[in-house]
């Protein structure tokens, strides 16, 4: 039994930016019950149905992502163009704790379900809504995925090297950001209601979420009047904050194969030339981190060349036995299957995916001795669980359920 | 002047044990209205000594990364072999969070088997490189080396695979692990309030990154593809058409993800009239073929030429616009034609946009010698429990009338 065991959330998010939420929850023990349009077959998250795909098999149930960004949720279908699909879905938030969504603004009050509407069902609601900048000020109808949050927010122009584009993220680091920044909204309000009584409205700006990580560059900039955009800059696999130097990552022998390395302190310094030991690098121009930032480039140069015809596991394990953090850049079967990092964490729990059958999916990077997650079951397919619900919660016969899927109201 | 609404973990107490783990972590739950008492050796914590300065003066009260990290604490100082002053501090706290060497308190026997033997509702949280229950617990790591072992580097960077991938900035391992420990210790929180006891929570920064990678981990876990990093767009199994187009001023922009329906396509056609270049671009023909197919479907776009073919022209169209205007422009009439466009903020460019000012994110911060300094903002609007931030970074030992206060009321 976990944690948030008989917290019932009525939820409306997808893709990764609110699925991501209610995803955690849910493997904290709440009761997730995910709404779909039976219309569109719940198309409205992109992830529904499209690969990854475990075997030769395609359709609606079989998408990978949906089933890793879902697992341990309900499903239902509902279809709130009909009048009885609208008082299913009040009869439903009567009874939820939490109604959750990552709609463009304005889109679940024009289902008819305005915040002053979901009080009116359930007084002491919490409701939490993350879109792209928030329900409130200019930008509040922009439309965002993550790489435009990225983009808008800094995250990206960030991330790159210089006299380059700029890299960004190469995935949508906010979707799992929102999620994250999201949950912890539903947990925050759930603890300020076991405390007042009272439920409320916490509206997310996924945008200004992102830009709440940027970290000290902020400070450099409205403290110091320095910008990020100038020459050199950004150059992201150096170290500005904290100065750092050697601090990067360089090539080694093999396809695509790297290695990072950083050196914190003059110490790190000792422990990585005991290891190369050859003669440049007892150059004493080196000796101080004002010399190592100061010919930074030689520096990145030469190691370079003396990490290319190394593999890239042996030169981080070398410098880490004399103390200097190291990692190979990780290809993903790398760290997902041959690492004790992951492996022995139990970061890769399998669930079973009624259609699907058993697929490892992301598990949590936390352990709790108590109320440990637990994340077992497959992502909904589309209906999966309208018995349950509307049987079940809602007191619907059997009969009315098959009527009401006939009329396609669900 | 009313008091100011207490924020949802008011009346919470936090003890956190200064370390660059914990900082983001424990400045979360402080804005979130927990009273965050941060202890420190008498010499000042290390990440005191973190560049950027204030005017690039060194200075333990001059880093910009403990101004950053450390708001909305109070500062107390204690020996680091103090046990018994460690002891009275977490005698008063509900959460203890620490980053340190894993075994470092279990040597000094005050660690969380012994204290939360003691008393066994405390929650205590734990961030390390890879978490105390692990084999690989006390390998030397940093932001840099965590991302690049966990997964992100190897997904972000360019199309061309000599440039070496590239670390996403702005300390993001130390953020990633902790939005999970925020989130695990409200979820443990709430089982106390709910009658459960404390716990210890475990967090591995390495998991974190792991499992905040997207695509290259489902991919992986589901289907055994690798996923390839290219420029400022996703990671992918397959070559995919660039998303980063140039401005009229070389800046980038981001095209987003372009559009799949009619009302979309409609838009693009419409905005190419509307600044005369439609005449200019010849795919013209494929949009009007994405109206006249009554728009695509995601699920095709592997497989099908003629969605690819659409598919591509809105995004070429998009390139096409966007060297006609700023970037800024090309947000700001994108957006309002329904097209999820970006522009690619610099950090210090964030603090200048009309929206962020408009929805109060650049954050006044107070200083004790009365100099305001603009902090970044939250992505959370609590309607009924703000996040707020309560003061600066404190200066070294600047709280320790607390200590004494702790001992009069124990």
């Amino acid at each position: 039994v976990g944690a948030l065991s008989g917290l019932r959330i009525c939820d409306f998010t997808g893709q990764l930016a609110g699925a991501g939420a209610t995803r955690l929850l849910a493997a904290y023990g709440a009761q997730v019950i995910r709404i779909e349009d039976p219309v569109r077959e719940g198309r409205w998250d992109i992830l529904r149905g499209i690969e990854p795909f475990v075997d030769e098999r395609r359709g609606i149930n079989l998408g990978g992502a949906f089933n890793n960004h879902n697992v341990g949720k309900l499903g239902i279908t509902l279809n709130l163009r009909t009048e009885r699909g609208r008082e299913l879905l009040a009869e439903l938030v009567r009874i939820s704790d939490v109604v959750s969504e990552n709609f463009a603004a304005g889109v679940l009050t024009r289902m008819g379900f305005s915040y002053e509407r979901l009080r009116e069902l359930r007084p002491e609601v919490i409701y939490v809504s993350n879109c792209g900048f928030g329900h409130r000020g200019p930008y509040r109808d922009f439309k965002t995925w993550g790489p435009i949050v990225q983009a808008c927010s800094g995250l990206t122009f960030s991330s790159g090297l210089p006299d380059q584009l700029p890299a960004g993220w190469g995935f949508s680091y906010m979707d799992h950001h929102g999620g994250n920044f999201m949950a912890i909204a539903i947990l925050a309000a759930l603890i300020h209601r076991s405390r007042t009584g009272e439920g409320q409205w916490v509206d997310m700006s996924c945008t200004a979420a992102g830009a709440s990580l940027l970290g000290p560059v902020v400070l450099d900039y409205t403290v110091n009047g320095r910008p990020l955009r100038r020459p050199g800059m950004p150059n992201s696999n150096r170290s500005q904050s904290p100065a750092m130097a050697p601090h990067g990552i360089y090539p080694c022998a093999g396809e695509d194969d790297w290695v990072a390395l950083a050196c914190r302190h003059d110490e790190d310094w000792r422990g990585l030339r005991s290891v190369i030991g050859e003669p440049w690098i007892d150059d004493a121009r080196f000796e101080e981190l004002s010399g190592r930032l100061a010919f930074e480039d030689e520096l990145d140069e030469s190691l370079a060349q003396w990490t290319s015809t190394r593999g890239k596991f042996a030169v981080a394990a070398d410098l880490r036995s004399a103390g200097v953090p190291s990692s190979a850049v990780q290809k993903p079967g790398e760290r997902i299957d041959h690492d004790l990092g992951t492996s022995a964490w139990g970061l890769w729990p399998t669930v079973e995916h009624t259609e699907m059958g058993q697929v490892r999916v992301d598990g949590l990077p936390v352990h709790l001795s108590e109320t440990d997650w637990e994340i077992t079951r497959g992502a909904p397919c589309l209906g999966e669980h309208n018995e349950y619900v509307f049987g079940e919660l809602l007191g619907l016969g059997a009969d009315e359920i098959s009527s009401l899927t006939k009329e396609g109201v669900l | 002047v009313s008091e100011p609404q207490p924020g949802p973990l008011d009346g919470l107490h936090v003890v956190e044990l200064a370390s660059e783990w914990t900082a983001f972590a424990g400045k979360l739950l402080a804005e979130l209205g927990a009273e965050v008492i941060l202890v420190e050796p008498p010499e000042g914590a290390a990440t005191r000594r973190y560049e950027p300065f204030v005017g690039d003066e060194p200075g333990a009260e001059n880093s910009l990364w403990w101004w950053h990290y450390q708001t909305s604490k109070q500062g107390v100082t204690l020996e680091r072999s103090d046990t018994a002053g460690l002891r009275r501090l977490v005698g008063w706290a509900d959460i203890v969070l620490e980053g340190e060497d894993v075994g470092r308190l279990a040597a000094l026997a005050v660690d969380h088997t012994v204290l939360r033997g003691e008393r066994p509702e405390l929650i205590w949280v734990s961030i390390s490189p890879f978490g105390h229950d692990n084999p690989r617990s006390g390998e030397p790591a940093t932001d840099l080396t965590i991302l690049a072992g966990g997964g992100p580097v190897w997904s972000c960077g360019y199309d061309d695979h000599t440039l070496p991938p590239v670390r996403g900035a702005g300390n993001q391992a130390l953020h990633t692990a902790g939005l999970h420990a925020v989130a695990a210790t409200l979820v443990a929180v709430i089982h106390r309030m709910n009658g459960g006891t404390g716990q210890h929570i475990d967090v591995s920064m390495h998991a974190a990154a792991n499992v905040t990678t997207e695509a290259a981990t489902y991919h992986w876990l589901v289907a055994q593809e690798t996923v390839q990093r290219q420029t400022g767009r996703h990671a992918s199994h397959r070559l995919t058409t660039p998303s980063m187009a140039v401005d009229k001023d070389g800046h980038p922009v981001n095209t987003g993800f372009p559009p799949t329906s009619v009302q979309g396509y409609r838009s693009i056609i419409e905005w190419m009239e509307e600044i005369g270049a439609l005449d200019e671009f010849p795919e013209a023909v494929f949009l009007q073929l994405g109206i006249d197919k009554g728009g695509v479907r995601m699920a095709d776009l592997a497989t099908d030429v003629e969605t690819q073919a659409i598919f591509g022209a809105a995004r070429d169209a998009l390139v096409f616009i966007a060297a006609r205007l700023t970037g800024y422009q090309f947000f700001l009439e994108g957006q309002r034609r329904g097209l999820a466009v970006g522009v690619i903020n610099a950090p210090e460019d964030v603090f200048e946009d009309a929206h962020a000012q408009a929805t109060g994110f650049p954050t006044p911060v107070r200083r004790s010698d009365g100099r305001t300094v603009i902090h970044a903002g939250s992505g959370l609007l609590f309607e009924r429990s703000p996040w707020r931030i309560t003061g600066p970074a404190p200066e070294l030992g600047e709280h320790n009338d607390l200590l004494e206060r702790l001992d009069a009321d124990s």
